[in-house]
């Protein structure tokens, strides 16, 4: 949790622009806030309050062309991957012209086409196989992307998030998984989920890189995230980051979040991750007042266009309830390949369908993994706070221990 | 021309569609180097390799969930679930994720999920089950359960082609059971369109996957009593073709329907209510069904075969329902 001692190297210009998105993020929430007790939200509303620097830092470590699925308190992901606070509002007020034209609320929808944004869905864990196979797709089609996906504490208990941490890591599909501590399930802490101090401890049963971080450093996360980022991109399979933070208000808006200490939050809005990126930019003195200021007035602006735009939306019409559960010529279908085809089909894609097991999988094994672990040791950057994919510990069980556990 | 069996007609639909088009690939637990439980994808990992053919652990949510991701960059993955059994195990990802992507937010998911169903082989509760109508009941899918080696390959390919997520039933009773000439050319058979296998003025038996050999075997028996049964093989379940079941009802003015499939929430339901909302004036009598027991599909043989519907279960339900 200690961050700040490393100085990262801001560039002005995207500092600037992280405070904007932090900013607007906070903005936004307050406003749909607004919009929910003016009864103007049609269902629930799930802030993000205490978790943007989270959504931020992680989403803006990635390039343009790689892939996001945000879950539905990753509002700050939705803009740095370009959408509007409009899209955010006429999904909450339910509108025709929201992305999902109303069929669908919240944080629901996605952009295949240019942002390359995938929809969550309510169910927790199912995004982690998901993006595995975006992953792999990627790597398949001969594109150098990264996918990256977030999953809260509660959700790294379902099945679907271990089927796919095990798949991405056999596949070292170039995944990043952002495991968004809040310390809440709804009503049931984390300590009544997990029985681990680290969340990132998940990892290392599938032999996948993980890191710890504050999630409340929008500075730390974003250094971790292009860390995590880069090692995905370089074919070093996939990358798990826990960013421990605090979910700042109840599940939704419905919920007073009376279980929750009072002292723990006080504990959390010491440490709000907008006050305290403020605080690092006047402190590495990368802003003024003035360009402040800027910021303030151009979100001002943006949010009272775009909130005007979504009360001047009308409903869907009833009849587009009937419409596009197929899809009937509505898309053409294609990849974007960036490798030569032919590697693919026969000949020569052809091969000897014939498994090579290490040493047959004996347990007099001792040599190869001394032999791995020093090929590992090569090949892979170590970062202070990172877990290695496997700890000596792991690897130096013996051969009695072993066999206890069969 | 040689004769081709259902399963390798199944397996000839996977490598033509996989030669065709590179942004085919198949994945599941022992497709590669083992070829498949039943050998439906024998030899792919050798012509294909190991990016296209793809071992899987033992994971259908991810198996099915990793397709999803695949066919949202544009590939279009087949999924094979071991046992279509097995498909529970990912009837999350199916049901919430693959069938409402679309309408929810316009996210097209062309990926096939396909595997071995149904009973008559002795393999009990886990291996023999025909869950096809939890699927039925999902806008945003397409079902498919073929009952001959030519439907097989053609509603396969169309399959894979298709934008929506489509899933395929496979009877594994007729794997190797039946085969025919194909085609040398190439061919597809479209999905949502039922075929009349035996004309008849009597009554119309509706059905499909192995209940349509068994109700052709009926029909024979029926034919020695100079009763008429027409024969319509469903093909596709989602989307149903109501089109071709109200015109056979309209020529027999009678309706048997026919599933090995268990009997409540059965199709054989949905049919019913689609004829008497559609075609009850043209109704003599009442509509039947012959369907497996409510039960779990049990292991011993003789447990089996009382469980499932056969020949003479559907030839007797037939008789009675001429007597109208």
């Amino acid at each position: 949790m200690k961050s700040d001692s490393a100085r990262p190297e801001l560039k002005r210009e995207e500092a600037l622009e992280l405070y904007y998105f932090m900013r607007l993020n906070r903005s936004l929430d307050e406003l749909l806030v607004r919009l929910f007790r003016q009864n103007k939200i049609v269902g629930g509303l799930y802030g993000s309050l205490g978790q943007e620097a989270t959504s931020i830092g992680t989403a803006y470590a990635l390039a343009k062309g790689d892939w996001i699925a945000p879950l539905i308190r990753n509002v700050g992901s939705l803009l740095v991957r370009g959408f509007k606070p409009r899209d955010i509002m006429t999904q909450y007020m339910a509108r025709v012209t929201s992305p999902t034209q109303g069929k669908d609320g919240t944080c629901h929808f996605g952009d295949l086409k240019t942002r390359h944004v995938i929809s969550p869905i309510s169910m927790l864990g199912d995004l982690i196989p998901v993006m595995t196979g975006v992953a792999m797709a990627g790597r398949y089609l001969g594109q150098k992307i990264v996918a990256m996906t977030w999953i809260g504490d509660g959700g790294t208990s379902t099945g679907a998030f271990h089927e796919g941490m095990n798949l991405a890591a056999v596949q070292r599909a170039p995944l990043v998984v952002v495991l968004e501590n809040n310390q809440w399930a709804y009503s049931t802490p984390v300590n009544r989920q997990v029985p681990l101090r680290d969340l990132a401890d998940r990892a290392r049963a599938y032999g996948v890189t993980s890191y710890t971080v504050d999630g409340n450093d929008l500075v730390a996360v974003l250094r971790i995230a292009r860390e995590a980022v880069g090692r995905a991109r370089q074919g070093d399979g996939p990358v798990l980051i826990e960013a421990k933070t605090m979910r700042m208000l109840g599940h939704a808006q419905h919920d007073p979040a009376e279980y929750v200490p009072r002292e723990m939050f006080e504990y959390w809005k010491a440490r709000d991750p907008l006050s305290r990126y403020e605080k690092y930019l006047d402190e590495h003195k990368l802003w003024n007042a003035k360009e402040k200021a800027a910021i303030h007035t151009r979100i001002e602006r943006e949010l009272a266009a775009d909130l005007e735009f979504a009360e001047n939306s009308p409903f869907p019409p009833a009849e587009l309830a009937e419409q596009g559960v197929y899809c009937n010529g509505c898309h053409a279908i294609e990849a974007d390949w960036r490798r030569d085809k032919r590697e693919l089909m026969p000949p020569k894609s052809s091969v000897k369908p014939e498994w090579t097991i290490k040493n047959f999988g004996g347990l007099e094994t001792e040599a190869v993994f001394a032999a791995d672990r020093a090929k590992q040791q090569d090949s892979v950057i170590e970062p202070s706070v990172a877990h290695p994919p496997q700890t000596d510990h792991k690897r130096k069980l013996t051969a009695p221990a072993r066999r206890a556990r069969r | 021309m040689a004769q081709v069996t259902y399963l390798d007609a199944i397996r000839q639909a996977m490598i033509e569609e996989m030669d065709r088009d590179p942004a085919v690939l198949l994945m599941g637990e022992d497709v590669g180097v083992y070829g498949g439980a039943f050998k439906a994808s024998a030899g792919l990992l050798e012509r294909f390799g190991w990016e296209r053919v793809i071992d899987t652990p033992i994971s259908e949510t991810a198996i099915v969930g990793a397709a999803v991701g695949m066919s949202y960059l544009g590939l279009r993955p087949i999924a094979e679930m071991q046992f279509i059994d097995f498909i529970a195990c990912a009837f999350n990802q199916i049901t919430n994720f693959v069938a409402k992507s679309h309408y929810r937010w316009g996210a097209p998911v062309p990926l096939v999920i396909r595997g071995p169903a149904g009973g008559g082989v002795h393999d009990s509760a886990f291996h023999s089950a025909n869950p096809e109508m939890y699927f039925v009941h999902t806008p945003g899918l397409k079902v498919i359960y073929p009952a001959t080696a030519y439907d097989a390959k053609g509603l396969l390919k169309s399959a894979i082609r298709d934008n929506n997520p489509v899933l395929f039933f496979e009877h594994k009773f007729l794997y190797r059971r039946i085969k025919e000439e194909l085609p040398e050319e190439d061919y597809t058979v479209p999905i949502g369109q039922a075929i009349v296998r035996r004309p008849g003025r009597d009554l119309s038996i509706v059905t499909y996957a192995a209940m349509v050999h068994a109700s052709l075997e009926a029909a024979e028996l029926l034919a020695k009593e100079g009763i008429e049964a027409e024969v319509v093989d469903l093909r596709t379940l989602l989307p149903l073709d109501r089109q071709t079941i109200i015109e056979s009802v309209r020529r027999t003015n009678k309706l048997l329907v026919v599933h090995e499939d268990t009997r409540t929430g059965g199709i054989a339901g949905e049919i019913a209510a689609l004829v008497t909302e559609s075609a009850f004036d043209d109704l003599d009598g009442p509509i039947r069904r012959v369907t497996a027991l409510d039960t779990p599909v049990p292991f011993s043989p003789p447990l089996e075969e009382h469980f499932l519907p056969n020949a003479a279960r559907i030839a007797e339900a037939a008789r009675d329902l001429a007597r109208y």
